[in-house]
C-alpha cells in the first residue's frame, strides 16, 4: 500500500480533558407556532374514542299531553257606546249621531278627509294600480317529483274499531267528509260494536262534527249533490236511511223492510232528476232498485241482474258497485260478484232489454267502477289484482290493464281534473296514483297511507285533496302535489289518441279472432264433407286399405327378417347396409306400385292423402325400428323418388313431418291440412301401430 | 245658524261627491271608538265593518309607531278579490269607503 499523506501532531495535543464548568441557562433556539402551517392540518372532528368505565345513560321518549283545542263562536255586542246610551234604543243612538255630527272638529276633519279619499278613488278609476303586467309570461314549472302528502287522520272514536267502507265529500267546496263505517267481517262483530258513523269537519280531525245513529251499520253513504243537507245510507241490514243534518243524528226516514234489499246495500247514488229526490241502490241480492227519497217505503223501480234476462232472482248476480254518471242519465252500470260488468239502460221499455250488456274480465268481485270523466265511453273497474280500463265498445275484453299487483285492489276513481290519471287503493295498505301518460306499467307515485288494508277512497272535485278509509277505521286525508292534479297540455288529446288507438287494437284482435273461429269452422265443416263423400266412394279405399295392410305386412316380416340377421352375427355393416337396401328396395317397389294404383285410380286429393298416409305410416314405423337419421336420410332418398309425381307442396309437408325436430316454421295450411289428414286417419294408424306394437313385442 | 249649517252642507256636499263616484259600493264614518257615525249601508253590514276595520286601522297604526315612532299612517287600502276598502284615518274619525273599480 502507498503512502498518500503523512501528517504530523504533537503528542501532547492527542486527548485533551473534559473540562466542566456551571454556566446559567440560556435559550439556545426558540421556535414559535407558525400559524401558516396549522393550513396543511385539519381537525380531526368527531373523534372516536373508545372510553371504559364510563357513566351510565339511556334514552326515553316522553309523551306530552295532547292538547285539546275545541272552537266556540263568541256573540258580539256593539260596544263603544258611552255608559248612558243603549245601542239598543234607536233613538238614543240617533240622538248621539246627530250631536257629533254637529261638531266643528268633525267637519273639519271629514271635508279633509273627504279630500284624501276622493284623490284615491278618482285614482282607482283611472288606471288600476294593481295590474299584473307581466302575467303572460307565466313562471317556468320546475318539474317535480309527484308527492302525497297526509294532511290529518280521522280515527274512529269508538274502542271497537270498523272498517271504513264509505265515503263522501260534502258537495259544497267539500269541507266535510261523511264517513260510513261498517265491519264486513260475516259475524265477526262484537256485541258491543256501536252502529254509528260520523261526518267529520275537515278542520277538527279530533272528533266528529256530527255522528249518525242508524239501527244496523252503514256500508254506504252519499251528500245529495243538489242539498248539501241531505244524506242516504245503505245499511247492512238492506234498509235505505235517509238523514237531513239539519234535524240531527237521528234517521229522517228508512225504507220498510218488506221492500227492501235483502243483502247489505253496497252502493248507492243519487240521481239528477228534476226533483232532486231519487236515488238507486245496489246489493250483492241482485237487485237494482231507484227510490223516491219522498216515499221510502217502496222503490218506485227495481231491476233484477238476471244474465239471461228472465228477472229470476235465484239466477240474478250480487251488484257490489254501481255507477252513474249525470251526462248519460239513462245509462248505467253495474260491477258484480261474479267479475261481470253489466250495463244498463234504465229507459229500455221491456226488463229484458235493460241489461244491454255485460263485459267479462275480471276473476272476482268488481270493487270500484267509474267512466273517466272526459271520455265517458271508457271506464276503469279494478277487481282481483287488477285495474282494467274498458271501452263501452268492445265486450269481448278490456283494452288497457295492469299487470297483476302483490294485494288485491279494492277501490279506485278517476283524477276529476286529468283525464289520464287515476288512484287505487290496495289491500297492504298503499295508495297507488297511476299517469297513464307517464308510465302505463306502474304506478307513478305509490304511497304507504297505513299499516291496515285501505277499502275506499274518494277524491274531492278540485283534484287535489282525497280521503282513503282503512280498516281500522282511520280515514287519512291526503294532498296531491300540484304535478298530478293540474291539467298538462295537450292531455285531452293524447289521452283520446292513447284510447283510440287502444280500443282499435283490441278491435282488431277481436276481428282476428274471429277470422280464426271462422276458419275453423269452415275447415271442420269440409272435412265432414270430405268424410262424407268419402263413405260414398267406399269400395275404392276399402281396396287400397286392403292393398295397404298387405304391404304393411310384407313389410314388418321385412323388418323381422333384418333384425334377425343382426342378432345372429356382429354382421359388417355392408352387409346391413345391404340388407337395410334391398329392404327399402322392396319398399320403393311397394311405394311405387302402390303409387301407380293410387294415381290410376283415385283423383289427386286422395292420392295426396293415400300417399301421405302410407308414407306416414312408413315413416312411423322406420323411425321406432332403427336409426333416426339413417332413417331420415332414406325416407328423403324414397321421398325424392316420390317427387317427380308429387307437388312441391305436399313434398315440403312430408320433409317437415319427418324432420319434425329441424323444421320449426310450417305454413298453416300445411299444419291444418295435416292435422286433418292424421284426424281422418288416426283410427287407421292407431290400428296399425297396435298391431305392430303386439308383432314387436 | 247658516254658518253651521253650510259647515253640515259641506260635509254632505263631499259625501255625495265620493258616493257619485265609480264603483263606489259604500261609505261609512267611523269615530275613535269605533261608533258608526253615519253609513250608507244597512246596520247589519255598517257594524260589522266599524268593528272590524275599527280594529285593523288601530293595529296598522300601533304598527307603523313601533317601527318608527315619527311615523304615522296616512292611508290604509285593503285590495280583496271582490272589492277595495279605503280607510282614510284620522286623529278623531276615520272614512271607510268600499270601491269595487271594475264594476
Amino acid at each position: 500500500m502507498e503512502i498518500t499523506y503523512v501528517y504530523s501532531k504533537f503528542r501532547r495535543e492527542f486527548g485533551r480533558q473534559g473540562l466542566f464548568s456551571d454556566r446559567a441557562e440560556a435559550v439556545m433556539v426558540d421556535i414559535q407556532p407558525n400559524p401558516r402551517l396549522m393550513s396543511n392540518f385539519v381537525v380531526k372532528t368527531p373523534r372516536d374514542q373508545a372510553s371504559q368505565a364510563c357513566m351510565d345513560m339511556s334514552e326515553h321518549p316522553v309523551n306530552t299531553e295532547r292538547f285539546e283545542s275545541s272552537n266556540c263562536g263568541i256573540n258580539h255586542m256593539e260596544g263603544a257606546w258611552p255608559k248612558d246610551i243603549n245601542p239598543r234604543d234607536l233613538e238614543q243612538t240617533v240622538r248621539f249621531k246627530k250631536k257629533i255630527e254637529k261638531e266643528e272638529n268633525y267637519v273639519n276633519s271629514l271635508v279633509h278627509l273627504g279630500y284624501v279619499m276622493d284623490h284615491c278613488i278618482r285614482q282607482n278609476n283611472t288606471i288600476d294600480i294593481y295590474q299584473e303586467h307581466f302575467k303572460e309570461d307565466e313562471i317556468e314549472k320546475v318539474p317535480e317529483f309527484p308527492t302525497a302528502k297526509t294532511m290529518s287522520v280521522f280515527r274512529d272514536p269508538n274502542q271497537v274499531k270498523r272498517t271504513i267502507t264509505g265515503l263522501s265529500w260534502h258537495p259544497d267546496g267539500g269541507r266535510k267528509l261523511a264517513a260510513a263505517y261498517c265491519s264486513l267481517d260475516f259475524q265477526k262483530s262484537p256485541p258491543d260494536m256501536s252502529f254509528d258513523s260520523y261526518i267529520w269537519d275537515l278542520e277538527k280531525p279530533n272528533y266528529p262534527e256530527m255522528a249518525l245513529k242508524p239501527e244496523s251499520p252503514l256500508v254506504c253513504l252519499d251528500y245529495n249533490p243538489k242539498d248539501p243537507h241531505t244524506l242516504l245510507g245503505g245499511s247492512y241490514g238492506g234498509q235505505i236511511v235517509l238523514w237531513d243534518t239539519r234535524r240531527g243524528s237521528q234517521p229522517v226516514e228508512y225504507s220498510s223492510l218488506e221492500h227492501t234489499h235483502r243483502d247489505p246495500v253496497y252502493k248507492i247514488i243519487w240521481l239528477q232528476s228534476k226533483t232532486g229526490t231519487d236515488a238507486f241502490s245496489a246489493s250483492t241480492d241482485g237487485q237494482i232498485l231507484w227510490w223516491d227519497v219522498r216515499k221510502l217505503s217502496e222503490p218506485t223501480e227495481r231491476l233484477v241482474l238476471d244474465p239471461s234476462r228472465e228477472g229470476n232472482l235465484d239466477q240474478a248476480l250480487g251488484a257490489i258497485s254501481l255507477e252513474f254518471e249525470p251526462t248519460m242519465p239513462t245509462k248505467f252500470m253495474v260491477g258484480t260478484e261474479q267479475g261481470m260488468v253489466v250495463s244498463c239502460n234504465r229507459k229500455a221499455k221491456t226488463p229484458a232489454e235493460k241489461i244491454v250488456c255485460t263485459y267479462e274480465g275480471h276473476h272476482g268481485p268488481i270493487y270500484a267502477i267509474q267512466r273517466n270523466p272526459f271520455f265517458p265511453k271508457n271506464f276503469l273497474t279494478v277487481g282481483d289484482w287488477t285495474a282494467r280500463i274498458w271501452s263501452e265498445d268492445i265486450k269481448e275484453s278490456s283494452i288497457m290493464w295492469t299487470k297483476y299487483q302483490m294485494s288485491y285492489l279494492m277501490d279506485a276513481c278517476w283524477s276529476p281534473v286529468r283525464p289520464s290519471v287515476f288512484l287505487t287503493v290496495k289491500m297492504e295498505g298503499v295508495l297507488d296514483i297511476w299517469d297513464l301518460l307517464f308510465k302505463q306499467s306502474e304506478p307513478t307515485l305509490s304511497v304507504k297511507v297505513s299499516d291496515k288494508a285501505l277499502y275506499s277512497l274518494r277524491i274531492q272535485d278540485n283534484g287535489q285533496v282525497l280521503a282513503c278509509g282503512s280498516h281500522s277505521g282511520e280515514a287519512t286525508l291526503l294532498h296531491i302535489s300540484s304535478g298530478l292534479s293540474t291539467l298538462q297540455k295537450n292531455e285531452k288529446s293524447l289521452m283520446a289518441a292513447m284510447f283510440e288507438r287502444e280500443t282499435k287494437r283490441e278491435k282488431i284482435l277481436e276481428a282476428r279472432q274471429r277470422e280464426i273461429r271462422l276458419k275453423e269452422r269452415s275447415r271442420s265443416e269440409q272435412s265432414r264433407e270430405d268424410e262424407a263423400w268419402r263413405e260414398d266412394g267406399d269400395e275404392d279405399p276399402e281396396q287400397i286399405l286392403a292393398k295397404v295392410e298387405s304391404d304393411f305386412y310384407s313389410m314388418v316380416e321385412v323388418e323381422m327378417r333384418k333384425r334377425e340377421r343382426e342378432r345372429r352375427a356382429a354382421a359388417p355393416q355392408e352387409e346391413e347396409a345391404r340388407d337395410e337396401n334391398e329392404v327399402k328396395n322392396e319398399e320403393e317397389d311397394e311405394v311405387k306400385k302402390e303409387d301407380e294404383e293410387v294415381e290410376k285410380e283415385e283423383d289427386e286429393v286422395k292420392k295426396e292423402d293415400e300417399v301421405k298416409n302410407e308414407d306416414e305410416v312408413k315413416n312411423e314405423d322406420e323411425v321406432k325400428n332403427e336409426d333416426e337419421v339413417k332413417k331420415e336420410g332414406e325416407v328423403k332418398i324414397e321421398e325424392e323418388g316420390e317427387v317427380k309425381k308429387e307437388e312441391g307442396e305436399v313434398k315440403n309437408e312430408e320433409e317437415g313431418e319427418v324432420k319434425k325436430e329441424e323444421d320449426e316454421v310450417k305454413k298453416e295450411e300445411d299444419e291444418v291440412k295435416n292435422e286433418e289428414d292424421e284426424v281422418k286417419n288416426e283410427g287407421e294408424n292407431d290400428e296399425k301401430n297396435e298391431e305392430e306394437d303386439g308383432e314387436t313385442e | 245658524m247658516s254658518f253651521r249649517r253650510k259647515k253640515g252642507a259641506e260635509v254632505e256636499e263631499t259625501l255625495k261627491r265620493i258616493q257619485s263616484q265609480k264603483g263606489v259600493q259604500g261609505i261609512i264614518i267611523v269615530n275613535s271608538e269605533g261608533i258608526p257615525v253615519k253609513s250608507t249601508l244597512d246596520n247589519q253590514s255598517t257594524v260589522q265593518y266599524s268593528a272590524l276595520i275599527h280594529q285593523l286601522v288601530m293595529k296598522a297604526r300601533s304598527t307603523l309607531r313601533d317601527i318608527d315612532p315619527q311615523n304615522d299612517l296616512t292611508f290604509l287600502r285593503v285590495r280583496s278579490k271582490k272589492n277595495e276598502i279605503m280607510i282614510a284615518p284620522d286623529k278623531d274619525y276615520f272614512l271607510i269607503v268600499i270601491q269595487n273599480p271594475s264594476a
